[in-house]
């Protein structure tokens, strides 16, 4: 197959174009995990009521793990629907073996 | 192996994916990653079932100093994004730029690594926490020490591949590999969340 630059030199530019998107949505993605780990360190360091504290501060590590799944670790992109029924099983026995450890075993 | 995968120009936009082998690894590696969600969970449900099992030692929030975790925190959080900087100059096919985002990614994980062996020492030293002396401080040794380990050993990956791959431009060979490095080093930032937000700040609230 014979090459012609100018359509490849053009796909590599649209290429470039679209990596650079995707970055900036890391850099804000970025931004907001910082913030979230602010807001999670300044609940504690204020002292607000645990029963209150306690809850938010798992949501916020929970959204913030979403977060570098799907922009750090690319699931928003195609093609992942097999690394999704992968990670999402784990999670699924992640969250039954927690719950187990917790409340049954040593008791 | 066909001697295209190793030539540098014209990648395609996910040079990672582009050959069976890299989607192999791919697919492999996500297989992989569930699989340490659930041994990360176990080693975490014993923390948590056994957090309050001080034997007469010292308490989580006698002995967590909030300075440290924090530091340790945002040196990791950044690491991770150093490493989508390498992964965004590897896909744009510049492996200078992409060596050195990998060379800073593996330095922050020095610094965190340096903090946390400084933390336990910390521990050891001025509180009398060591591995045995109770359940509690069993179990967050084994946690948290195991994933310092998987911070020790993301380190020794990515610096083997950098070695390696030191005089190669980014080609469809190798790509697979840096890539699936850098979902590893996420992974250890995602476990690294939660032990900060349920060892340390849980620790810490009580």
């Amino acid at each position: 197959m014979t090459d012609n630059t100018n359509s490849t030199n053009e796909k590599q530019q649209f290429y470039r174009k679209k990596h650079k998107e995707e970055m900036k949505h890391h850099v804000l993605t970025f931004a907001m995990m910082i913030a979230f780990t602010l807001i999670a360190f300044g609940l504690v360091l204020a002292e607000v009521s645990p029963m209150f504290t306690i809850p938010i501060i798992i949501v916020l590590a929970a959204v913030q793990v979403l977060f570098q799944l799907y922009y750090f670790m690319h699931m928003n992109q195609e093609g992942h629907e097999m690394p999704a029924l992968m990670i999402y099983s784990g999670i699924f026995a992640a969250v039954l073996t927690v719950l187990a450890l917790t409340t049954i075993v040593w008791w | 192996m066909a001697d295209d995968m190793l030539k540098s120009t014209n990648l395609p936009q996910n040079p990672e994916r582009a050959t069976l082998e890299g989607r192999n690894k791919f697919m492999g590696f996500w297989f992989f990653l569930g699989g340490e969600t659930v041994l990360f969970a176990s080693l975490f449900g014993t923390f948590l079932a056994l957090r309050n099992s001080t034997a007469e030692g010292p308490a989580a929030n006698e002995v967590f100093g909030l300075e440290l975790v924090f530091i340790m925190t945002m040196v990791l959080l950044t690491s991770s994004l150093t490493s989508v900087y390498a992964m965004y100059h590897m896909k744009n096919n510049d492996p200078k730029k992409m060596q050195l985002w990998l060379g800073i990614t593996v330095a922050l994980g020095f610094v965190f690594l340096g903090f946390e062996i400084y933390e336990f020492y910390h521990y050891v030293n001025h509180y009398e926490f060591g591995y045995s002396t109770s359940a509690f401080s069993s179990a967050f040794y084994t946690l948290v020490g195991f994933h310092g380990a998987h911070v020790a050993f993301g380190l020794v990956w990515i610096i083997g591949l950098m070695i390696r791959n030191a005089k190669r431009g980014v080609n469809l060979y190798n790509a697979p590999k840096f890539y699936i490095a850098s979902l590893y080093w996420h992974f250890i930032d995602v476990v690294w969340v939660f032990i900060f937000t349920v060892v340390y700040l849980m620790g810490k609230v009580g």
